[in-house]
């Protein structure tokens, strides 16, 4: 792993009475798409926010391409880009003038100006919208066009909150194959979500419930590290049966995917099938395999037990 | 470094959303447009025709005269002849009218025993005491109105004799600069330039920066390398030439309209301008770094306006308020300019007459500009 971009030392906010986030310490490697997954209200945006250097933290520190936050915030805001959740540009400007107000935010140039902004057009298909309104685009046109904006000054970093939580898969797919032509040309990406498919996309991930870093690594791995823990039950009357399981000793979760159950044992358990088997000896029609645990059960077991 | 290139990013934009919202376009040019040919028109502080009540018991011929006269001063109007005092005052109650002309059965006596036509009867009758002839009775709860009718108090009673008995000579000469006619659109031609800028700056300014927040936009702004000065100068600037371009439309309507043409310089005129709406789109930027959302910025825009309105003398003279008062006129940009504006239109003051003000008014938008900057800040918390 190289070294690290960006980097968290014991990062904490709280508001009034509430624990934002919490003691979080994250190290993020040059040239990775870094994942922040985590329900609403997890800390996500907050977290984002102290690493642009919008919001003070109230202890501990980053460090930010080599910049210390708080302290050096202006210096950093130079080489980061912050692709905010909702749509933050003009919707009373057209897209064109849009990324031409950006253009001159960044002091570019007049020529350099005109070169990126074509290019940019270019990269984003965002030629026929050019003098459209930006209140006017679709959710995906709309975000292609917050993306131009956003790395109008090539940054080097760049943090996106929710990116693609308002579009639909097809514009999302795009969208993030854009995410990663731009890592091939060595950006470095903090994406925060609370969709797993676009964590799975991520290089590496960590996982924040309540403010907490409570797991942190590549998806693979995170997955590696429950597997055999994830267990599949069918049965005619898989409600009835969630029923019966939920709470058992030995049992995480219980979750119903259409005609089937998903059971999430304990850590340390020799032979999951045959604990849900046991839990199930009064139902003989359901059907119970071991299958390979993905990222929301690695999300659920992360998470879990913190309510008690 | 400031940059220019950033400034007018910001100048620009603000001008590209301004022509896009076509409502705030118009009321630009219609505000100064409406209320100067509105207020040019209504207000007026000289009263005439007050609407009054007759009680005549003494249906004479001398009494028939007597209304005749009062009414030639076009001061009041008889709108209703009842027989009873009470009667008058019940229309006074329902304020159907404002004052009664109550005309005694005895005014042809009180009439011989004035001084001021007794004089001429037998000169023994002077020492009997004298009494009014007849007597008002006003709704003096509007100092204006009651002002008009005290004045018919000592109406002279000469042509009722068609001689001038009694108009006595003056015990003083009075001249009356600058407006020698006394129409009160005179002084409220210029005093309009000082509330309609109080007006629209303020209230361009601080909806313009709390609308960015308040859509979000000042988010994306904040994490660019902008610096607070410099959305703040290219905020004000497009502001700075709609102030000017209202000026042109409530002066040069004046001109037309109502014949209150500049008496002074156009170049002082333009400099002190300038000093006025640089020091409220200061005081609206101090205002959009308090409020939170485009509601509270109006409040607070309406807080500031009506004493701008009641205080700084477009109204009411300065001097007439208490000291209390006064103080917090002096603390309104708006009082200064309503000296230095009324200075340079209609007393064709110079710079140097009018510096004190206009130091106070430069003082106020450096004062204020610094204030907003030191309170704008580029994080959310």
């Amino acid at each position: 792993m190289s070294e690290a971009v960006a980097q968290t030392f014991g990062l904490t906010r709280r508001f009034g009475d509430k624990l934002a986030v919490d003691g979080l310490d994250l190290a993020i490697p040059k040239g990775v798409v870094y994942g922040l997954l985590g329900p609403n209200g997890s800390g996500k945006t907050t977290a984002m926010r102290m690493l642009t250097g919008l919001l003070t933290p109230t202890s501990g520190h980053a460090e930010v391409l080599g910049a210390r936050l708080p302290g050096d915030a202006e210096a950093v805001k130079r080489r980061i880009g912050y692709m905010t959740q909702g749509f933050t540009y003009y919707r009373d400007l057209t897209v064109l003038e849009n990324l031409r107000f950006i253009a001159e935010i960044h002091d570019l140039p007049a020529r350099r100006k005109r070169q990126r902004i074509a290019e940019l057009m270019d990269t984003y298909t965002l030629h026929e919208q050019a003098n459209v309104l930006a209140g006017a685009l679709s959710g995906g046109q709309r975000q292609r066009l917050a993306l131009a904006a956003t790395v109008m000054h090539e940054p080097e970093l760049l943090f996106l909150d929710e990116p693609t939580a308002a579009v639909d898969p097809e514009s999302r797919r795009a969208f993030w194959e854009q995410l990663f032509d731009l890592v091939d040309a060595g950006t470095t990406m903090i994406v925060s979500t609370h969709l797993m498919d676009e964590a799975e996309r991520c290089h590496r991930i960590a996982i924040l419930d309540r403010g907490r870093k409570c797991a942190d690594g590549t998806p693979r791995a995170l997955m590696d590290r429950i597997a055999g823990r994830a267990v599949e039950v069918e049965a005619k009357d898989p409600r009835r049966i969630g029923r019966a399981l939920s709470g058992k000793e030995g049992i995480v979760s219980v979750a119903q995917i259409g005609e089937r159950l998903r059971v999430l044992v304990t850590e340390g358990t020799g032979d999951p099938e045959a604990l849900v088997r046991e839990a199930l000896a009064g139902h003989p029609d359901a059907a119970v395999r071991a299958i390979s645990p993905n990222l929301e059960d690695v999300f659920v077991l992360a998470t879990h037990g913190r309510d008690q | 470094m400031i940059s220019g290139r950033r400034i007018l990013a910001i100048l620009r934009k603000e001008l590209l959303q301004l022509r896009r919202d076509r409502m705030t376009f118009g009321m630009i040019v219609m505000i100064p447009l409406i209320q100067l040919v509105l207020f040019g028109y209504a207000i007026n502080t000289e009263i005439r025709h007050i609407p009054a009540v007759l009680v005549d018991q003494s249906e004479s011929n001398l009494s028939r005269s007597l209304v005749q006269m009062v009414e030639a001063t076009q001061v009041v109007r008889f709108e209703q002849h009842v027989a009873t005092v009470a009667e008058a005052e019940r229309a006074i109650v329902r304020a159907e009218v404002r004052a009664a002309f109550i005309i005694p059965q005895d005014v042809a006596q009180r009439l011989v025993r004035n001084p001021a036509i007794g004089s001429r009867f037998a000169d023994g009758l002077q020492e009997v005491e004298a009494r009014p002839i007849a007597q008002w009775v006003a709704d003096g709860s509007d100092t204006l109105v009651a002002a008009a009718i005290r004045s018919l108090r000592g109406m002279p009673l000469g042509e009722m004799f068609r001689d001038s008995t009694n108009t006595a000579t003056p015990t003083f000469e009075v001249t009356l600069f600058y407006n020698p006619e006394q129409r009160s659109v005179v002084n409220i031609v210029p005093g309009l330039v000082g509330i309609i800028l109080t007006m629209t700056m303020i209230m361009f300014t601080s909806a313009a920066i709390v609308r960015e927040s308040e859509r979000g936009n000042m988010e994306m702004l904040i994490t660019t390398p902008i610096r607070p000065v410099e959305i703040m100068i290219g905020k004000i600037i497009p502001y700075v030439g709609i102030g000017l371009i209202q000026v042109a439309i409530i002066l040069g309507l004046g001109a037309l309209l109502f014949s209150v043409t500049v008496a002074g310089s156009l170049w002082v005129l333009l400099l002190v301008t300038l000093l006025f709406i640089l020091a409220s789109l200061s005081l609206g930027l101090v205002l959009s770094t308090l409020a939170s959302n485009q509601l509270q910025a109006m409040q607070m825009t309406v807080f500031v306006l009506m004493p701008s309105i009641l205080l700084s003398g477009f109204m009411f003279p300065y001097e007439g308020m208490p000291r209390g008062a006064q103080l917090i006129a002096d603390l309104l940009p708006a009082t200064h300019f309503m000296r230095i504006i009324r200075g340079v239109v209609l007393r064709d003051a110079g710079l140097m007459d009018l510096l004190p003000d206009s130091l106070w008014l430069l003082g106020f938008a450096l004062l204020g500009l610094g204030l907003a900057s030191l309170r704008f800040r580029k994080r959310l918390d």
